[in-house]
């Protein structure tokens, strides 16, 4: 048994993660023929706690409860990853990336996040403000606008032979990249970096 | 070959991507299946570390693969997946035919793709890293969790505004 805990307290090869996450697909096809997609979760969360009387908001959420059941899932899925089978040595990050980084302030590359960053004494500061309000905010206009995130539209919409989630893939891609390469060093100097 | 799979669900809302095309209602137990899927996949996103800023950094700088083989071989995987439910007429195990909602294009998945983009290079995380993040400790996230639902809320609120 530790020998099992020890081994699959390693980090996962993408070749073991990816098959994983894309048989998400059919899992929940068959077991209940329901489409994957996780920003609907947020969608749905709106239209429960302040629908207003929008349109967009007013339909049968509790129709969809699955979907918020699958995100309690994968928030319970980080607990159990992160308190019993975590992985003990420090992260590799591409030694490029971190030379990248130091040059926009990142200096703490011991866990899984920039933890200058993610801990609740910036929240109330400009880094708070980029990296959890803003940063949040476009995550959510901007998948609602899409009709959907990287689950929705780049792994299912994708695995279905879509061609309008191949574009909004590649648009995804677009913005990534304008953000990181353009963006990022500029906003990150205002907000104190 | 089933010809009912590309059929557009007529009860499901074509504005939804992640419909429910099932007829039958999920109740009591049978809810609990959806938390397991995710629960396996919230499992994968941290050890995988598809959950961590750096990645999503190394992704967008070309500096590391690991991202591109997640999203890669997720997507071989479901294509694979797709094709034999279609070709071997694979029924839910509740007996239904299995209905896949065809996606409309819309100007919506470039705009709103772009600042999707945006975002997520700042947050180093998409919706599923989202409730990931938060599970595995890191509870500042819960504040971007409020800042999506405010960006998703917005979206729907002046909806009509927005080009699509």
């Amino acid at each position: 048994m530790n020998q099992f805990i020890e081994w699959v307290s390693q980090p996962w090869h993408w070749y073991v993660a990816g098959p994983m996450i894309g048989l998400t697909v059919p899992a929940l096809l068959i077991l209940g023929n329901k489409t994957f997609g996780i920003s609907s979760s947020l969608r749905h969360i709106c239209a429960a706690c302040v629908p207003a009387g929008i349109p967009f908001f007013t339909y049968d959420w509790k129709k969809e409860t699955w979907n918020l059941l699958f995100v309690l899932g994968t928030a319970i899925g980080g607990f159990i990853a992160m308190n019993f089978i975590a992985n003990p040595d420090t992260i590799v990050i591409s030694e490029a990336t971190q030379a990248d980084l130091k040059v926009l302030g990142i200096n703490n590359f011991s866990d899984l996040m920039p933890i200058e960053i993610f801990n609740w004494d910036t929240v109330f500061t400009g880094k708070g403000i980029l990296f959890f309000v803003i940063g949040g905010f476009l995550v959510g206009f901007g998948t609602r606008y899409a009709g959907g995130c990287t689950s929705g539209h780049s792994i299912m919409g994708i695995s279905a032979l879509q061609w309008p989630s191949l574009v909004a893939t590649i648009f995804f891609m677009l913005g990534g990249f304008f953000m990181t390469h353009v963006l990022l060093a500029p906003l990150m100097k205002l907000v104190g970096f | 070959m089933s010809n009912t799979i590309d059929k557009m669900d007529p009860i499901a809302d074509p504005n939804c991507v992640a419909p429910n095309s099932s007829q039958t209602k999920d109740k009591g137990l049978a809810l609990l299946k959806y938390v397991l899927i995710g629960t396996v996949f919230g499992i994968v996103f941290v050890k995988a570390e598809i959950i961590s800023w750096f990645r999503i950094q190394e992704m967008f700088r070309l500096q590391s693969f690991h991202m591109f083989g997640v999203i890669g071989s997720a997507i071989v995987t479901g294509i694979i997946s797709i094709q034999l439910i279609k070709r071997l007429n694979i029924k839910s195990i509740q007996g239904e035919a299995i209905i896949i909602p065809t996606k409309e294009f819309k100007k919506g998945q470039l705009i709103g793709g772009f600042i999707f983009g945006l975002g997520w290079a700042i947050t180093g995380a998409c919706p599923g890293p989202l409730f990931a993040q938060i599970g595995s400790g890191y509870t500042v996230v819960l504040v971007t969790l409020v800042a999506a639902l405010a960006g998703t809320w917005v979206y729907g609120r002046f909806e009509k505004y927005f080009p699509n």
